[in-house]
């Protein structure tokens, strides 16, 4: 076991240090936040869409006040970062839209059905879950269709950008966002039943270690935290290698994104982090002695079921402007209003992704008729 | 009838295959995109650099 943890350190570390070499300080900073990430998400079993089902099936708080926790701390520190240095760094500030709105709504169905978000399905595939990379090859693939027709959806009806320091000041625009996740925590607290209401001590560590990561991304990288970005890159990339002619499409021959498309991974920060959560998850269940359980035996409509969902849900990420991390985490704690929609629309998704879960996901019986999963 | 069913491949085996996934992506990109230019890399930390960030992200059109 010894052998085993000695060489997982030495892993994150030949990581980061490739980074470091590669693309320099930066990157191997980013990568040294990204595993982190991993680390405390799957160590301390931290997730968006797990509490989002708790809180319904479950009548199960702790997780969901949990996040809401790990949104403040961040935001009580953004605000005033993004007051100081505004020419360095940017908020998560995306424009809310009928597309936005549609899109968040269907990510939340589909982060249900394959039983992780953004964040969750790099965790889920870094953590030997086999339903989680099925998940994040659909979702690559998703993230990248997304940016063809990115332009098309936001024509249907797109507001302006609207931040709440915008409207009120930094000052104001974070007691609003404080006092609003405290409300919403108090209505989780009453939904919750006795005993589901206080998180643990590890969600309470794990929010402000979510906390600090999302932070030192933000001093960093000079933007905040995102999955779904450096994923549609991926996709763009193998894309690219196979031929597509991407400098025709709008969202690709964009300067910021095709300069993106021209560099190397190691020069996209979204992707750094991801390489280091994914990595970072991996390191904490072979840290276990007990790597776990694999996860149910599924029919093979449920495994299609699972690969159609990730690909919509990588699209529908992309059309939302984010995902859990980059429009709901990231989007609220650095004062969009597109984070507030976004997670209200992808709430009311995620309602009817439970009750899709059992008609959709079965488990492949010794009669081979499968059961609900 | 009984359908026997295929066994699961282990979470470490599974893991190993995603950061396989990685190295592959990875790999390609090296092998496709030019080094990056160490002496134009930006600076280690955005904050306080002066300098805008270039990268995009998800909240990005």
């Amino acid at each position: 076991m010894t052998r085993t943890r000695a060489g997982l350190v030495m892993f994150a570390l030949a990581l980061a240090a490739y980074a470091f070499v590669a693309a320099g300080a930066r990157a191997g900073l980013l990568v040294l936040v990204g595993l982190g990430f991993g680390l405390v998400l799957e160590g301390l079993r931290f997730g968006f869409a797990g509490p989002w089902r708790m809180i319904v099936t479950d009548c199960d708080g702790r997780g969901l006040i949990a996040q809401f926790l790990a949104i403040g701390l961040t935001a009580a520190a953004a605000f005033p970062l993004l007051a100081a240095a505004p020419d360095e760094l940017f908020g998560a500030h995306a424009p809310v839209g009928l597309a936005m709105i549609a899109g968040a709504f269907v990510f939340g169905a589909t982060m249900q059905l394959v039983m992780g978000c953004g964040s969750g399905t790099l965790v889920n595939a870094g953590s030997g879950n086999l339903v989680g990379l099925v998940a994040l090859v659909g979702f690559i693939g998703g993230s990248f269709l997304g940016t063809l027709h990115l332009e098309w959806w936001t024509g249907l009806g797109t507001m302006p950008v609207i931040t709440l320091q915008g409207l009120w000041g930094a000052g104001a625009g974070l007691w609003v966002t404080l006092a609003l996740l405290a409300a919403l925590g108090a209505v989780v607290a009453l939904r919750a039943a006795p005993g589901k209401r206080m998180p643990p001590r590890r969600l309470w560590i794990a929010a402000a270690l979510i906390a600090v990561l999302a932070l030192a991304n933000l001093v960093i990288a000079g933007q905040p935290w995102g999955i779904v970005y450096g994923l549609g890159l991926w996709g763009a990339k193998l894309a690219d290698a196979g031929g597509a002619d991407l400098a025709a499409t709008a969202f690709w021959s964009a300067p910021a994104n095709a300069e993106r498309l021209g560099a190397s991974i190691l020069t996209d920060v979204t992707s750094l982090t991801n390489i280091g959560l994914l990595a970072g998850a991996f390191i904490a269940m072979r840290w276990k002695a007990d790597p776990g359980a694999q996860t149910a035996r599924l029919t093979a409509a449920s495994w299609l079921a699972v690969l159609v969902a990730a690909l919509i849900m990588g699209y529908s990420a992309r059309l939302a402007f984010g995902c859990n991390v980059g429009a709901f985490f990231s989007g609220i704690s650095t004062g969009s209003l597109h984070g507030w929609v976004w997670m209200v629309a992808a709430f009311g998704g995620s309602y009817l992704g439970i009750r899709l879960r059992p008609v959709l996901l079965r488990r492949a019986g010794p009669t081979g008729t499968g059961v609900p999963a | 009838m009984t359908v026997p069913v295929p066994a699961r491949p282990s979470r470490p085996v599974v893991a190993l295959l995603a950061i396989g996934l990685l190295l592959a992506i990875l790999a390609l990109d090296t092998l496709r995109s030019p080094a990056v230019d160490l002496f134009d890399a930006p600076p280690p930390i955005a904050f306080g650099s002066g300098v805008a960030p270039g990268g995009a992200h998800c909240s990005g059109g």
